[in-house]
């Protein structure tokens, strides 16, 4: 993949050596100096939550003078309800989503890209228009529903949707992806005498690990970081989601326990951090892919 | 040896009922596979949808059931509520500044980094980074703290001399730093770019620096013209997204949009409407408006991207 660019170096022949050279060192300089910039808001967040609290506001470095895990400490347990609860809600959530996307949308994607069936079109069609569609609008009549059968205050209305592949953004990237799979293999089965349920469950979804991978790891992380849902949903705060025990702390705490806050800000982040670290590759070209695609 | 049944079923004439095990046969498994979605769009999207138009039209605080108020939440939207106008002036501005910002420092650096540079996982990995991170609140409180008067940026401008204003507590500022916050998400696009970028023919510059093309004329004739799918499809993405945003804006105006409604974003305002005042009638129409906001700008992209979106084949 770096060939392809270096032919076109090559090519410029009239450019001296030297100047490439300056060139390159000066396309590193800025690329070195724009990582640094954008990278160094969440070294020093994380340099503060490790930072003795008397240190927070007068250290702009990322190198703490002292190491002390004791904002940890203070921040787990910042609230009348341990962060503990808050991360266990959390994974509870985020698990269920990801197991709940990934059946439901790899279901419905199936049908979209192998199935005939009349009406496919259109129903593809509305797919792709609830991908644009701003959740405001389904929002207060989905509250008022949800409401009337008790499921405020439970988890019920952040996971169901997810079965019922409310996400349509992750049907398309499977549909993508499961047209690529060749069709000769459903042929095949299909002269074995294997029915449409076989195929989904014994060929396209063993093939199709990459693009599950993708999914769940996103819907993992999306559903880790949403806010919105939490905070019209769930009220006690023995429900409630990391994001919503932050946002409790700024606002309980009145500026008087940074360091605790930095501590809890920064394990929130652990979480999509790790994903990000184990599966880049997947992550980067699962956005490649699709905004390929026009 | 059921697939021998289905080839042989019809041609049995077996009256009536055939009709049906045919369009059960051919049209059944897709339905069924399609089933939860099904549910999902009725239930969770297309039935809402109708719900909240009507809702649009009523007065509804959840407790007594909606009364009819015709075209009134409209109207009052329109001549007599200067939050409305604030939070579409902010909004639109957000939008108007964080958008085309953030899509030329994603293809600034995807050509930078396209040219072939050694280290171009690790530096694309690490511009993607904020991208994954940005939309935690854990990241909206980072961002509070950075731009406080007493913060991180306030810290460098002292290294010169300078005293900077709490950015986040001055009208005159605080939008900027959620645009600035927007900017430096500017990963994900920047990767799609990359995988555009990827897929120019690469003779073609070869010819035209052969040509005595200067590299800027090369940008313009070859690389933005057949870059410009990609710039639609990140520009359509990108817009939608800034008019959704929300948290951000939530946590760093501590739910209110203040200082003097700068930073109240449109969602941030039917949010305080729905939830705070429980004036659900009058929710339900910003979120129309918002959605009619949205799909003029979506078909208004797509009419005149024929003018400017270059497609081959």
């Amino acid at each position: 993949m770096t060939d392809a660019p270096m032919k076109l170096t090559v090519v410029g022949a009239e450019t001296p050596l030297w100047r490439k050279r300056m060139m390159s060192v000066i396309s590193h300089g800025l690329l070195i100096g724009a990582s640094i910039l954008m990278l160094y808001p969440l070294l020093w967040l994380l340099a503060a939550s490790f930072r003795p609290e008397n240190e927070i506001f007068t250290s702009a470095s990322i190198i703490p003078s002292a190491w002390s895990l004791d904002a940890y400490f203070r921040g787990w347990n910042g609230l009348r309800t341990s962060f503990g609860v808050f991360f266990t809600n959390s994974f509870i959530i985020s698990i269920a989503s990801v197991i709940g996307n990934v059946m439901a949308c790899s279901l419905a994607a199936y049908a979209f890209a192998r199935l005939e069936f009349r009406g496919r079109k259109i129903w593809f069609a509305l797919m792709l228009m609830t991908l644009m569609l701003p959740y405001q609008v389904t929002l207060i009549p989905q509250y008022v529903l949800f409401r009337q059968i008790g499921w405020v205050d439970t988890f019920l209305p952040l996971i169901v949707p997810k079965f019922l592949a409310a996400d349509a953004f992750f049907i398309f990237l499977m549909v993508q992806f499961f047209r690529g799979i060749p069709r000769e293999l459903d042929e095949a089965a299909m002269m074995d005498g294997a029915g449409p349920w076989r195929i989904y469950w014994k060929i396209i979804l063993p093939l199709s690990t990459p693009v599950l991978a993708t999914a769940a790891i996103f819907t993992f992380i999306w559903t880790w970081d949403d806010f919105f849902g939490p905070l019209i949903y769930l009220n006690r705060m023995s429900d409630y989601t990391v994001m919503l025990g932050l946002r409790t702390f700024t606002d309980s705490t009145g500026l008087s326990d940074y360091g605790g806050l930095f501590a809890m800000s920064v394990l929130s982040l652990v979480p999509i951090f790790v994903f990000f670290l184990m599966f880049q590759r997947l992550l980067i070209e699962g956005i490649a892919t699709t905004g390929m695609k026009r | 040896m059921t697939v021998q049944n289905v080839a042989t079923a019809p041609q049995a004439g077996v009256p009536k009922t055939s009709v049906w095990r045919r369009i059960w046969q051919q049209d059944g498994p897709g339905y069924l596979f399609l089933l939860p979605w099904f549910i999902g769009f009725f239930g969770l999207t297309l039935g809402p949808m109708i719900s909240s138009l009507y809702l649009s039209f009523t007065h509804f605080d959840l407790l007594t059931a909606p009364r009819w108020a015709g075209v009134d939440n409209y109207v009052r939207m329109f001549t007599n509520d200067p939050k409305f106008a604030a939070s579409m002036r902010v909004t639109m501005f957000f939008v108007i500044f964080s958008v085309p910002l953030k899509l030329a420092f994603a293809l600034g650096v995807a050509m930078l980094l396209n040219r072939g540079m050694k280290g171009l996982p690790l530096y694309r990995a690490l511009f993607y980074l904020p991208s994954l991170l940005g939309a935690s609140v854990a990241i909206a409180i980072l961002w509070r703290q950075i731009f406080a008067g007493d913060g991180l940026v306030n810290k460098f401008l002292s290294i010169f001399g300078i005293v900077g204003p709490s950015w986040i507590s001055n009208p005159n500022y605080s939008l900027w730093t959620l645009i600035v916050l927007a900017i430096w998400q500017f990963g994900s696009p920047m990767i799609i770019f990359l995988a555009g970028l990827r897929q120019i023919p690469q003779d073609m510059y070869e010819a035209a620096s052969l040509d005595g093309a200067s590299k800027w004329r090369q940008f313009w004739k070859i690389t933005l013209p057949l870059l410009t799918p990609v710039v639609f499809f990140n520009a359509i993405i990108q817009t939608i997204e800034a008019f959704k945003s929300f948290t951000p804006a939530f946590i760093i105006s501590g739910g209110t949009g203040n200082p003097i409604n700068s930073t109240l974003f449109y969602t941030l305002y039917l949010y305080q409407e729905a939830f705070g005042f429980f004036r659900m009638g009058y929710a339900s129409a910003l979120a129309w408006v918002l959605l009619a906001l949205v799909a003029v700008f979506t078909a208004f992209s797509f009419l005149t991207s024929k003018y400017w979106v270059h497609y081959d084949d």
